[in-house]
């Protein structure tokens, strides 16, 4: 099982390299990848750096091209599948379906990726991809019950990774314009969700305010821990009610399931957060190395350690985890 | 332009269906799509009782009606909903995931792309063309220009269609928020999304209403209206117009939009709405009651 660790910068891809990540995933700085955000992410000179610190240490480097190439700029798109392929990356990870065509076109021995940002959740959807495009992998998308993960990995003919711990959509990845709708920015044709510049903390009357273009997404009490605003995790009223409506403010945390994981044939697990700290990312990848590293030689009577748990739920969103789709009762 | 309806995103039951079906034939319409796209669970009818009704329809009309399939496919059953469909032998099929695309695309039969497919560029459109695709509905979060730029760069194009009225379909997820919001759980649903026949309305804390909650899905808290730019879709080379279905006034939508294409546009007619999309602005934007033309972001 491999362990495909996320850097927005070297600092970050040292922790990653460092506290035993199998493979680093990165992003060039602009909008070909879905953690388009100011300073983060590899311009060619840092990517460079990157693949050299990567090969003096055996592990693989991973780009993500996997937001879809806008109307008119398909070229700045295949500019970077072109980047990638000089750095000669052990995979590229992609979406889009013109893109990908030219990468498979031109470069026919790099290894393609599918991103989640492609959301296929079934045996079907995956031939697709494997049989135009010659893929090795996918990405699955975090909504699919551990049976179903199961079930998929039974019938598939490309390797599949899987998401252990990071911020939890809860929508199909790549199918989701609640961000654009509010903001004009979307994650497929932008590489962000819910960005930095619509958001806005206001003190007021009724406690802080959080705001996305200017859309009121919760009002926190003296008490409470105001998170980020993204839109599925807002406080919302429905039916008169108010609520967090479509999720709270919590990661994702697959770790329980890795004996079951393992068993069906999953390849990959890929952990989110290149818009993290170095501390973040060294910490995670730590306690994820150890986790693999112990289901691996204890299959089934893999447990999870206290230790673990307590350093992932510092590590995340509202100080809570869940194992989201995964587990039928969330759904 | 023809005009098209797209397929029920909601959960209504049989009778509703049949009866909305018939009343829908007596339209302007061009093209009805009709089939479960949203949740592989509802079952008033299934994928057997859409083949029958569209059979029908098929036989009872002159309109085109097309076969829509799932959206979010999440276990084996549901793909096997999508080969019937695939497999139907006569409809074209609407195919709304890559799986529906590979089933007819293997078996070699034309098939249209629904709005959830991830169409932004002519590379793509021309692969999928050259895999049989036939028609394409644009994604709804892509600008007049945007689309102005693919159909530009496109030397031979499918029939282009764009979801002009209704509420978007924005996101779909495992979850049910449905069941959420009532406290259930998702496998002892009871199907209560059947009581929201317009789905369920989600408000900031300000009032302001900001998406539709129907089960899995989440939709735009307000309806995508194009009405008042048709001049300028026609001039960009759209052919279809698509209608989204909703539970009250849809005749009267149609007719607005029926008028516009008889050279008699009044966009008072429709008044409310949004089409900040279509001017490459936040899909929320309110219609702009004056100087909409100069706001229009189509430039081509």
């Amino acid at each position: 099982m491999e362990l495909v660790c996320p850097a927005g910068g070297l600092p970050a891809l040292e922790a990653a390299i460092d506290n035993g990540a199998d493979a680093v995933y990165i992003g060039f700085n602009d909008d070909t990848n879905a953690r388009n955000f100011g300073g983060l992410n590899f311009n060619d000179r840092s990517a460079l750096r990157a693949l050299e610190r990567i090969r003096s240490r055996g592990r693989k480097l991973f780009v993500a091209i996997n937001t879809y190439a806008k109307p008119g700029s398909f070229s700045r798109w295949q500019a970077a599948v072109d980047r990638a392929a000089d750095l000669s990356a052990d995979a590229m990870i992609m979406a889009d379906i013109g893109l990908m065509e030219y990468a498979r076109d031109k470069y026919p021995k790099l290894s393609l990726h599918l991103s989640v940002q492609a959301s296929a959740t079934s045996v079907a959807a995956l031939e697709f991809y494997r049989r135009q495009f010659g893929i090795r992998r996918a990405v699955l998308p975090r909504v699919l019950s551990l049976k179903q993960v199961q079930q998929l990995a039974a019938g598939s003919r490309v390797e599949l990774e899987v998401f252990g711990f990071g911020s939890l959509c809860i929508m199909a990845e790549g199918r989701c314009h609640l961000s654009s709708y509010v903001t004009g920015e979307s994650p497929n044709l932008n590489g962000v969700c819910s960005p930095a510049r619509a958001v806005e903390w206001r003190n007021g009357a009724n406690g802080l305010e959080t705001r996305l273009n200017g859309v009121l997404i919760d009002r926190f009490a003296d008490n409470e821990n105001a998170g980020y605003p993204t839109l599925c995790k807002g406080r919302f009223v429905v039916d008169g009610k108010r609520q967090h409506a479509l999720e709270e403010p919590t990661s994702l945390n697959s770790m329980a399931l890795l004996p079951e994981l393992k068993a069906a044939g999953i390849q990959a697990i890929k952990l989110e957060g290149r818009q993290r700290s170095p501390a973040y990312v060294a910490q995670v990848v730590r306690t994820w190395r150890e986790a693999i590293d112990e289901v691996l030689q204890r299959g089934a009577d893999f447990l999870v350690k206290e230790r673990w748990r307590g350093t992932l739920a510092k590590n995340s969103e509202g100080k809570q985890t869940t194992l989201g789709a995964y587990d039928r009762p969330w759904q | 332009m023809q005009l098209a309806l797209g397929p029920v995103q909601y959960y209504w039951s049989r009778t509703d269906i049949n009866q909305f079906y018939e009343s829908i034939l007596s339209t302007p319409l061009d093209i009805i799509y009709l089939g479960e796209v949203v949740c592989g669970k509802r079952h008033q009818l299934r994928a057997a009782d859409w083949l029958e009704l569209a059979r029908t329809l098929a036989e009872v009309s002159d309109k085109q009606i097309v076969l829509s399939t799932l959206t979010l496919l999440e276990s084996n059953a549901d793909l096997n909903w999508v080969r019937k469909i695939c497999d139907n032998g006569q409809l074209l099929v609407e195919a709304n995931d890559m799986s529906a695309v590979q089933l007819l695309s293997e078996a070699r039969l034309p098939f249209a792309c629904g709005p959830a497919i991830n169409i932004y560029n002519q590379r793509t459109l021309s692969h999928l063309m050259s895999l049989g695709m036939v028609r394409w509905t644009a994604p709804v979060e892509m600008s007049g220009r945007q689309l102005g730029d693919v159909l530009n760069a496109c030397g031979s194009k499918p029939e282009v269609e764009l979801f002009a009225y209704g509420h978007m379909p924005l996101a779909y997820s495992a979850r049910c928020f449905t069941v959420r919001h009532l406290g259930l759980d998702k496998d002892n649903c009871g199907y209560r999304c059947m009581e929201y026949p317009d789905g369920l309305p989600l408000f900031s804390q300000e009032d302001e209403k900001l998406f539709v909650i129907n089960g899995i899905q989440t939709l735009s808290g307000e309806p995508v209206n194009l009405l008042r730019h048709y001049p300028k879709l026609r001039a960009l080379g759209i052919d279809i117009l698509r209608i989204s279905p909703q539970w009250l006034r849809m005749e009267q939508v149609v007719a607005a939009f029926d008028s516009a294409r008889r050279g008699e546009l009044n966009p008072d007619l429709l008044p409310q709405g949004v089409d900040g999309y279509w001017r490459d602005h936040a899909g929320l934007e309110l219609i702009a009651r004056s100087g909409a033309d100069s706001t229009d972001g189509c430039h081509t």
